[in-house]
């Protein structure tokens, strides 16, 4: 990019340790219908790769796990990001890269809100009107260069 | 006795229509087929698909695809009012006209010139006007010529963001449209064959906080209900009287709001004819409301006569009264299914 990054020096953090769930004692119904967590929506989104770093949004601390809301009963799932900075151009294209992963990750019965944390964008309301409006939502995945974007920040996350 | 006296009514679930593989947008019934009931239905997958009612088993089933045409997802579609041409927008940026050639659907004309998706199509009542509208911020009025040519008349701005859907009034030519940046426009011609926004309904006068996402009329064409990402549903109403006479600048007024019926964005609202308002939202559900004409202190209100929880498995996009006598409903979903309905009378 020769303009220049928008975040040109952005922090890293370390990342999480992976917790291990549980293998179910035995005499537990193998069948049961195991309800989805804060964690595991966490595990399919930690390593989506920022549009402009080399690193995840893990270690952007873009999402943390307590920014997850799981409400598994309701089949609703709400994920608050914090772009690194203020008028991170980049945000609605983290926010896509966010749905379009849930979408992927998630039972159909789903609903997910995406928005960026309060007071953390410049055009907040904005970008949140964008990424939960669906039609608009529609039409750039449509976008063959939107979708390649999405899609190499995408690819670490199937590792 | 009231004819719709609460639990007197019951929604029965009459088909499951399946064969898009995307979600399906909207659907839209011919009104020229009352007897035999025929609709088309549009979809993410590109296509469109007619629908035709078998008169032995009334079961529906597909009758063509219309396919090949558009090179991305297809959002809107209308008939004509004599029934013999369809027309489909497109995020391809065009809108198609198809006509019904020995049952052969053949796309007969391509309007070009919005810049990019076009949203919503809308016939006038005449037939002589088609209007378009696009996330390019514009609305388009066409001409309608002999030969299936289409004239642009008017290039419409106004709003400030995307425009979702166009409708025309179901007697004048004065046309509708809602939009992103949460406003509904009235547009009217001024006699030289200029066409202008004459009233903005906005969040100043009562009008809604986010997304319009749709709007529809009573059949008499004094009221209007329009549905919207901020989870309401809002009545307007405008002078009769002046509107016999041909006043097409008669203002719309905000008669009441339906709020807390559901908890997800309302995608799409439908009048029927005998007065029954049908939504349609992203919550899965689908309510009914009916006027409520039992105490006037307050003005007119209206109550929810009937809901459904879980009418479909994902968002419902779209809502439509069916033309003929019995009270058919259509609803179209993102998991790519199209469902029939019946709202009937217990007996």
């Amino acid at each position: 990019m020769v303009s220049g990054l928008i975040n040109a020096n952005p922090v890293i953090y370390e990342k999480k340790e992976r917790r291990v769930r549980s293998a179910p004692s035995v005499g537990d119904d193998e069948h049961a219908v195991e309800p989805i967590d804060q964690l595991e929506v966490f595990d399919h989104i930690r390593d989506i790769k920022d549009p402009e770093h080399p690193y995840s949004l893990e270690e952007l601390k873009v999402i943390t796990e307590d920014a997850i809301e799981v409400d598994d009963n309701h089949s609703y799932v709400r994920v608050t990001f914090t772009p690194t900075v203020e008028h991170c151009s980049m945000a609605t294209v983290i926010g896509l890269c966010l749905r379009v992963k849930l979408m992927r990750s998630l039972p159909q019965r789903y609903k997910v809100d995406i928005r960026v944390a309060p007071g953390t964008h410049a055009t907040e309301s904005a970008v949140n009107k964008q990424l939960n409006d669906k039609e608009r939502v529609a039409a750039a995945l449509e976008n063959p260069n939107l979708v390649d974007m999405v899609d190499e920040c995408l690819a670490p996350s199937y590792a | 006795m009231d004819f719709y006296d609460d639990g007197n009514m019951i929604l029965k679930e009459i088909q499951t229509l399946e064969g898009h593989t995307d979600r399906v947008w909207s659907l839209a019934w011919n009104p020229a087929t009352a007897t035999s009931p025929v609709f088309a239905s549009c979809s993410g997958d590109k296509t469109v698909r007619i629908w035709e009612q078998t008169p032995s088993t009334r079961l529906w089933h597909c009758k063509a695809v219309l396919e090949e045409t558009h090179t991305r997802t297809v959002r809107s579609c209308a008939w004509s009012p004599s029934g013999k041409l369809l027309a489909t927008a497109s995020f391809d940026a065009t809108t198609s006209i198809w006509e019904n050639i020995s049952g052969d659907f053949e796309c007969v004309s391509t309007l070009e010139g919005h810049e990019n998706e076009v949203k919503s199509v809308s016939w006038n009542a005449s037939g002589s006007f088609l209007a378009t509208c696009s996330r390019d911020k514009t609305v388009w009025i066409w001409e309608v010529m002999p030969g299936n040519e289409f004239e642009c008349a008017s290039v419409l701005q106004g709003h400030t963001q995307d425009v979702k859907m166009v409708k025309w009034h179901p007697t004048m030519d004065v046309l509708f449209s809602c939009s992103y940046d949460n406003t509904v426009k009235v547009w009217a011609e001024d006699g030289t064959g200029d066409w202008h926004c004459v009233q903005t309904l906005g969040e100043s006068n009562n009008g809604h906080s986010s997304t319009v996402w749709a709007l529809s009329f009573n059949a008499e064409g004094d009221r209007m209900v329009t549905c919207s990402d901020d989870l309401t549903l809002k009545i307007w109403e405008t002078d009769v009287g002046r509107m016999v006479l041909g006043d097409d600048h008669a203002p719309w007024n905000h008669l009441c709001t339906l709020s807390g019926y559901h908890d997800r964005t309302i995608f799409s609202v439908h009048w029927s004819r005998e007065g029954i308002i049908a939504s349609g939202a992203a919550d899965d559900g689908l309510r009914f409301f009916l006027e409520n004409k039992d105490g006037l202190v307050d003005g007119p209100s209206y109550k929810l006569l009937l809901k459904r929880e879980k009418a479909h498995n994902m968002d419902i996009n779209s809502v439509q009264w069916g033309p003929g006598e019995t009270r058919l409903l259509a609803s179209t979903s993102d998991d790519g299914k199209i469902k029939i309905w019946e709202l009937a009378t217990l007996t």
